[in-house]
């Protein structure tokens, strides 16, 4: 592992020299690093690239570990990895892809990752995006589909820490009754950074909920694009906020959208797209703070 | 400590809002400002503290002239205002923003020690958004709590009255009572309560502008009601 990959690692994975867990590494397009516990299996795909990962019965809290990184240009990478979650477990699942590029060409990573939670399982899923290197485009495709069974809950946290050029997002989620799904995205672009970024949720069961937030700060000349939809099919909750922070001559478009198709579905969505408030950047320099120390803590808190 | 000389302000629409007021706030001293609404008080504070720029005079503190500094600058100078409306913040938490303001890490003692000061008791606030799921209440002691934090020389406070329960406002007053005692601070406070005003060492009236009375509290005190109505009673807390 060379020091490229390790920093990359800190960033996206909050790598600090060794995993606890089961873990899988992957590296410019090849498994490095992989290793099964008691609770997870950890196997390559048969025909695609990718892994498959069983986190069974039993399983109490387990940290699962499957970072990728890309340590230069001229590589296209794509995975996939299905996750299947016994009914009752709980685990952790740390991924996310850090790429580094300075050979001046392009580099890619497309994760098509699925989550299967058996009734009643818990899961927190841990998804970090982060570039770094010179002028050439750096791009990700991540894409997420859940399928949560009864009572299954996952929360889903997942950011885009900038330095990536071109991000286009896509999270699916399908719920039966009782399950529930939080998800948190937090997404900066600068410079001439493009992001998209859609959510599909359908709430199929009784008592199932969704609540999803997006956090979006777009500085520069960077756009971002925000998409939701969430489809009541039964009694259930959905609610759908995104806020977003816009600096200079960045441009942010926000479409929320619901589909009620139960009378007891109810759903909710905010979307607020604005620059940082004045008055919020006067109160932190009668604090003591300069402009630009106002701003960074504004965003930093508004991303937190 | 403050000396605020011929400083005049006028409105985007050409009002004269601030019209060649002077004052002076002695090292140590508590010096509390009311008149009635729309007399320029708030102006004068935000010009103090560099919100606002004034059309003539100048402003020095402990001698330097601060007139051309900015806010930032003034603020490390150790000038620190409590708004008359708080911000809020989506994302900060009560303690950062006191930390922040602090210029430190605080330990959860001396987070709740600050808040305590201001009325606000209880670990659990450490930990809350200072967004809108605060009272309008709980932002304003939290706005002074900033303040308190900031171990400033000179501390400016913009009605800290307002939105405050009639429970809190006893402490309130304890507060500035409390400062004075401590000393070591100049403080210069703009107030409508009666309460607040007669903790002072020193009371200047302002009206449209200018200041028309200037005097001890027991002095000023009595003729408020008489001269100027409005001034010194507020309605939300009894006196």
């Amino acid at each position: 592992m060379n020091s490229i990959t390790k920093k990359l690692l800190e960033t996206v994975a909050g790598w600090k020299g060794k995993w606890e867990g089961a873990c899988s590494l992957r590296e410019n397009g090849a498994c490095v690093e992989m290793r099964s516990t008691r609770f997870v299996e950890i196997a390559p795909k048969e025909g695609l690239p990718g892994l498959d990962i069983h986190i069974l019965p039993g399983c109490a809290g387990e940290t699962v570990a499957v970072p990728a990184c890309i340590t230069d240009g001229g590589i296209d990478d794509l995975v996939y990895n299905d996750f299947h979650i016994a009914a009752g477990a709980r685990a952790t699942i740390v991924a996310g892809c850090g790429i580094h590029t300075e050979n001046g060409e392009p580099a890619r990573h497309s994760g098509i990752h699925r989550f299967f939670l058996g009734p009643g399982a818990q899961v927190r899923y841990v998804e970090k995006h982060a570039g770094s290197g010179d002028e050439a485009l750096r791009a990700i495709s991540p894409e997420t589909e859940i399928y949560l069974e009864e009572s299954a809950l996952l929360e889903m946290d997942t950011a885009q820490l900038g330095g990536v050029g071109r991000a286009s997002r896509s999270t699916k989620a399908v719920l039966a009754a009782g399950a529930r799904l939080f998800l948190v995205e937090r997404l900066v672009t600068q410079g001439r950074e493009q992001a998209k970024s859609a959510f599909t949720v359908r709430l199929d069961g009784a008592g199932a909920a969704a609540e999803l937030a997006s956090r979006a700060v777009a500085r520069a000349y960077s756009r971002q694009s925000f998409s939701s939809r969430i489809t009541g099919n039964a009694p259930c909750k959905g609610h759908s906020a995104c806020d977003a922070l816009v600096s200079e001559r960045a441009q942010v478009d926000a479409a929320p959208s619901l589909c009620a198709r139960h009378a007891e579905a109810a759903l909710i969505h905010e979307a607020a797209i604005g620059r940082i408030a004045g008055e919020q950047i006067l109160k932190l320099r009668t604090l003591g703070l300069s402009q630009a120390e106002a701003e960074q803590a504004i965003i930093e808190g508004f991303l937190s | 400590m403050l000396e605020v000389r011929d400083i005049s302000w006028q409105a985007p629409g050409g009002e004269q809002v601030l019209d060649r007021v002077s004052l002076h706030v002695k090292a140590g001293g508590f010096t509390a400002v009311t008149g009635p609404n729309g007399s320029g008080k708030s102006t004068l504070l935000k010009i103090i503290a560099g919100l606002e720029r004034p059309a003539g005079g100048e402003i020095l503190l402990e001698g330097e002239d601060i007139s051309s500094l900015d806010v930032t600058a003034r603020a490390q100078k150790g000038v620190c205002l409590a708004f008359q409306q708080p911000v809020r913040f989506k994302g900060f938490t009560v303690g950062r923003l006191l930390e922040l303001a602090a210029g430190r890490t605080l330990s959860q003692e001396q987070a709740c020690a600050l808040l305590a000061q201001a009325g606000l008791c209880g670990r659990e606030y450490l930990g809350r958004q200072a967004d809108g799921s605060l009272s309008g209440g709980e932002m304003k002691r939290l706005e002074i709590s900033t303040v308190l934090a900031r171990k400033g020389r000179l501390l400016l406070f913009d009605e800290p009255e307002a939105g405050i329960d009639l429970w809190s406002f006893s402490g309130l007053v304890s507060v500035f009572k409390a400062l004075k005692r401590q000393g070591g601070k100049s403080l210069l406070l703009v107030s409508h309560q009666e309460r607040l005003l007669e903790t002072a060492d020193e009371i200047l009236v302002l009206e449209k502008g200018r200041i028309t009375e200037q005097g001890p509290p027991a002095k000023v005190l009595p003729r408020l009601s008489l001269s100027c109505p409005g001034c010194g009673r507020g309605e939300a807390v009894p006196l």
